[in-house]
C-alpha cells in the first residue's frame, strides 16, 4: 500500500512533505515524490493536505489491491472520498465532518 | 569540527520530545499556566504525527454514567491478570472525562442523544468523529506564546549528568543540521515501538501495520541508554485486526456486535476467555490447529449498517473501506477475515514502558514520561495519554519549583561525532533495510513472532540476543548519505536497543501469565511467585533485572526519592532474591 503523486497536477506547495508522519515525501525539480513507497503507513494525511488533488492512495497486490485508487477532497463541512477503479468508474462516499461515527 | 553537519544550540525550561497525543496535551497544559518556556521537538509535524495521524474511531476510555474511576481500574487490572499499577491507573481514570470535555470544547465531534448525553458504545467507550483529532490537538498545543514547536527534528539521545537530565540531542531530518537542546526538565512522549518483529505483510506493504511504523521505540531506547528503569516489556501487545489492512476490529465487533467465527463456521468468541490477550490467543490457536481462517461474522448486517461502516473506517483506517469497495464485496456480503499482528511494545495498551511514579517522573531526575512510552498502566488509549500529559505537566511544574543546579558536560559532542561517522562511512554491501529485515527475522523466529504463533523458549531467546548483538556491530558500519538516511539508521538502532531489553524481560518472567502476549514455552503455566513487576536497568555490565512488589489493592502511591549523590533512593521497593 502506498501513494502515487501525479507530477502534472502537483504545484510544488510542499504541504504533503510538511505533514507526512514518516517524512517519506520529498521535493525534486519543484515536484513532490515519495522516496520510499514501501514505507508508507497509509494514513492518508498527504491526500488530505493536497489542494491540487495530485495524490492518490492504493493497496499493494500483497494486501488485495487490484489497481483501484482512493482520493479525497473537502468542501465546507463535507469530505468526499472517491474510489476510482482501473476502468475509471468512480464511487463517492460523502462524510459530514460535523457528524459522529455511528459505530 | 564536524564535516557534515551544522549545529544549533537551543535553551528552554521544558523540552517535550514527541508532539503526539501526550506531548501535545502536556504542552497545552503548560501553555495555559504560562510560567515556563516550552519547546516541542517532533520528528515529523505535530499536525498529523504519531498514532492519531489517520484519525481514531472512538474514545475507548471514558467513565460513563453510573460508573466510577475505580471501575475502570478494576477492568484494566483484570484484563492484565493483575500486573498493573493501581496508583497510575486511578490517577488516569480520574482525569479521563475532563480531558474528553476539553477536547470537545476545542472542536472534537462527540455523538449525543436527544437529551444532550454522550452515546456510549459498551461500558467505557463513547462515539466520536475522530478524523481530525490530531489537528485539533496540534492547534491547542501551539496556541500559547510560551510554547514553541520545532517540527522534523528527530531526537536520539538524552543529556544526563549525575542522574539529572539537562537536555537532549537530535538532528533535522531534511537538512544537514544537528540540534543540542538544553532544558531543565524533559517530557518523553515518543509513543511505543513498532517494527521490532517481522510484520504481517513483509513485502510491498511492510508498513501497513497497526501501530505507526514511525514510532520506533526511540523514547525507550534513549531512556535505556541513560540508565532509566523500564517495566513489564514482557507484556507485549498483539492486536487482533482485519486481515491485510490491519485495520481495527473494535468498530465491527462492538459497533455491529459481530462474533469471532472459525473456518468451520463455529463461534469461538468466548471459548478461550475474553481478556484482550485471550482473544488473540483463541484466533491464533484456531489457526494453528487447522480450524482457520478466522472471521468476524458480519454477513448478517444490513446495507445501511454497511454504509456506516464504510464511513467509520474512512474516518480512521481508509484502506479498509478501499479494500471492501475494490474487492466488490462489502461486510454485509462477506465476513471480515481477522488475524493477530506482530508484537508491539506499547504502554498505552499493555503495561510496558518507563517505570514512573505517580507524578510521571522517571528514575532519572527531571525526566518525565507520558502516553504509550510510560509503563504500568495499560488500556490508556487516547484519553489516558492525554490525562498523563496533563499529570506530567503538573509534575514538571512541581519539579521546576525545586532549587537545583544543572551540571552539564560535553558528552553531546560525542553524540554529534556519532552522526558524523555514519555520514562519513564508506558504502558497504550491507544496507539499512537488510539490517532491519535481519532484526525482524530474528525476533520473529526466536522471540515469539507471528510465524511461531507468538511462542518462545529460553534457548531461542539466548540465540536471539547473540544475533541481535551481532547486528548492532554491523549497524555501526552503515552509510548515511543524508540526514534522511541517518534517521533510518537510528530507527533500527533504537529498535535493536528495545529488542535486547525486551528479550531480558521475556527471559525474566519464568511463567506464562498472558497467552500470546508472553507465551513462554519453557514455563507454560502461571506461577504466583511472579505476582511482581519485572523491571530492568541497563548498567555497565549489561541489563539488570529488578523485581518490585505490586501496587494493588491496599496500596500507597509511589513517589520516587533520590539521595544526596542524585541516585534513586526509593522506587517502589524491591523483592529480595535469595
Ligand atoms: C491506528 C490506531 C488507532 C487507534 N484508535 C484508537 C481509538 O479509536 N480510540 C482510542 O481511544 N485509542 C486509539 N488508539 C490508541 C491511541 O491512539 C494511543 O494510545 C495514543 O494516541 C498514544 O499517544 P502517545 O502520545 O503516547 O503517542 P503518539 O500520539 O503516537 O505520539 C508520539 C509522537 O512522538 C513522535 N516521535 C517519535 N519518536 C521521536 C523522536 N525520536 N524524536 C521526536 N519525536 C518523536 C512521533 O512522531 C509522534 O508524534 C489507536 C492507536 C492506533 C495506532
Ligand atoms: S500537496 Fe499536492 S500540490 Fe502540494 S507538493 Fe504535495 S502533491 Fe504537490
Ligand atoms: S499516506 Fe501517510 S505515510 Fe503514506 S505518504 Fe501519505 S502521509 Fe506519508
Amino acid at each position: 500500500m502506498s501513494v502515487r503523486i501525479n507530477t502534472n497536477s502537483c504545484v510544488g506547495c510542499k504541504k504533503c512533505i510538511e505533514v507526512c508522519p514518516g517524512n517519506l515525501i520529498k521535493l525534486k525539480d519543484g515536484k513532490a515524490f515519495i522516496k520510499r513507497e514501501k514505507d508508507c503507513w497509509g494514513c492518508t494525511s498527504c491526500l488530505k493536505e493536497c489542494q491540487a488533488g495530485a495524490i492518490a492512495f492504493f493497496l499493494g497486490a500483497d494486501i488485495g489491491g487490484k489497481g483501484s485508487t482512493l482520493s479525497t477532497r473537502a468542501q465546507g463541512d463535507l469530505r468526499y472520498w472517491i474510489v476510482t477503479d482501473p476502468n475509471g468508474i468512480q464511487k463517492t462516499i460523502t462524510i459530514n465532518t460535523k457528524e459522529s461515527n455511528k459505530y | 569540527m564536524l564535516k557534515n553537519l551544522s549545529v544549533e544550540q537551543l535553551k528552554t525550561d521544558v523540552l517535550i520530545i514527541g508532539g503526539g497525543t501526550a506531548g501535545c496535551y502536556c504542552a497545552y497544559t503548560l501553555g495555559l499556566s504560562g510560567s515556563h518556556k516550552v519547546l516541542i521537538a517532533e520528528k515529523a509535524n505535530i499536525k498529523r504525527s504519531g498514532c492519531l495521524a489517520a484519525g481514531v474511531n472512538a474514545i475507548n476510555a471514558y467513565i460513563t454514567e453510573g460508573k466510577v474511576p475505580q471501575d475502570y481500574v478494576n477492568y484494566c487490572k483484570k484484563d492484565a491478570k493483575g500486573i498493573v499499577r493501581e496508583d497510575l491507573l486511578l490517577s488516569i481514570s480520574e482525569n479521563l472525562n475532563d480531558v474528553t470535555h476539553t477536547l470537545e470544547k476545542e472542536g472534537l465531534v462527540i455523538l449525543k442523544d436527544e437529551n444532550g448525553k454522550y452515546v456510549t458504545r459498551g461500558d467505557r467507550n463513547i462515539k466520536i468523529n475522530g478524523e481530525n483529532i490530531k489537528p485539533i490537538l496540534a492547534k491547542m498545543a501551539s496556541e500559547s506564546d510560551n510554547v514553541t514547536v520545532i517540527n522534523h527534528v528527530n531526537i536520539t539521545d538524552l543529556l544526563v549528568e549525575k542522574n539529572r537530565i539537562y537536555g537532549a540531542v537530535g538532528f533535522d531530518v531534511n537538512e544537514a543540521k544537528a540540534y543540542v537542546i538544553f532544558a531543565k526538565a524533559v517530557l518523553m512522549a515518543t509513543g511505543g515501538a513498532a517494527g521490532l518483529y517481522r510484520p504481517n505483510n513483509p513485502g510491498f506493504s511492510r508498513h501497513k501495520m497497526w501501530y505507526p511504523p514511525f514510532n520506533t521505540g526511540a523514547g525507550y531506547a534513549m531512556g535505556i541508554n541513560a540508565g532509566a528503569e523500564m517495566t513489564t516489556f514482557e507484556m507485549r501487545f498483539i492486536a487482533l485486526r482485519c486481515k491485510d489492512t490491519i485495520a481495527p476490529t473494535g468498530t465491527i465487533a462492538q459497533g455491529v456486535r459481530a462474533k469471532q467465527m472459525n473456518g468451520l463456521g463455529e463461534i469461538y468468541e468466548t471459548k478461550y476467555g475474553v481478556a484482550t490477550c485471550e482473544r488473540v490467543y483463541g484466533t491464533t490457536l484456531e489457526n494453528k490447529e487447522g480450524r482457520g481462517p478466522c472471521y468476524l461474522k458480519t454477513d448478517v448486517i444490513s446495507k445501511a449498517q454497511e454504509e456506516d461502516l464504510y464511513k467509520a473506517y474512512l474516518n480512521m483506517a481508509p484502506s479498509q473501506t478501499l479494500k471492501w469497495l475494490e474487492g466488490g464485496q462489502g461486510p454485509s456480503e462477506q465476513n471480515v477475515e481477522i488475524e493477530g499482528t506482530e508484537p508491539y511494545i506499547v504502554g498505552g495498551h499493555t503495561a510496558s514502558g518507563y517505570w514512573v511514579d505517580n507524578n510521571r517522573a522517571t528514575t532519572v531526575r527531571g525526566l518525565y514520561a507520558a502516553g504509550d512510552v510510560a509503563g504500568g498502566a495499560p488500556q490508556k488509549y487516547v484519553t489516558g495519554a492525554l490525562a498523563e500529559g496533563k499529570l506530567a505537566a503538573a509534575g514538571i511544574e512541581e519539579y521546576l519549583k525545586e532549587d537545583f543546579e544543572l551540571v552539564s558536560s560535553n558528552v553531546w559532542e560525542k553524540i554529534l561525532a556519532n552522526y558524523d561517522e555514519y555520514l562519513n562511512n564508506p558504502i558497504g554491501n550491507i544496507t539499512i533495510s537488510q539490517v532491519e529485515e535481519a532484526m525482524q527475522k530474528v525476533m520473529d523466529e526466536y522471540a515469539g513472532g507471528i510465524t511461531k504463533s507468538y511462542q518462545f523458549n529460553e534457548t531461542g531467546l539466548k540465540l536471539a540476543k547473540e544475533k541481535l548483538e551481532g547486528l548492532q556491530q554491523v549497524l555501526n558500519t552503515l552509510k548515511a548519505n543524508d540526514t534522511d538516511e541517518l534517521l533510518q539508521i537510528y530507527e533500527i538502532k533504537e529498535r535493536l536497543t528495545v529488542s535486547l531489553s525486551l528479550i531480558e524481560h521475556l527471559k525474566a518472567r519464568k511463567e506464562t501469565r498472558w497467552h500470546s502476549f508472553g507465551e513462554n514455552m519453557s514455563y507454560p503455566n502461571v506461577d504466583d511467585n511472579y505476582n511482581v513487576y519485572i523491571n530492568s536497568v541497563k548498567t555497565g555490565d549489561g541489563i539488570k533485572i529488578i523485581k518490585r512488589p505490586l501496587v494493588v489493592d491496599d496500596y500507597k502511591n509511589i513517589i520516587f526519592t533520590f539521595n544526596g549523590d542524585g541516585n534513586i533512593q526509593y522506587a517502589g521497593g524491591e523483592i529480595d532474591e535469595r
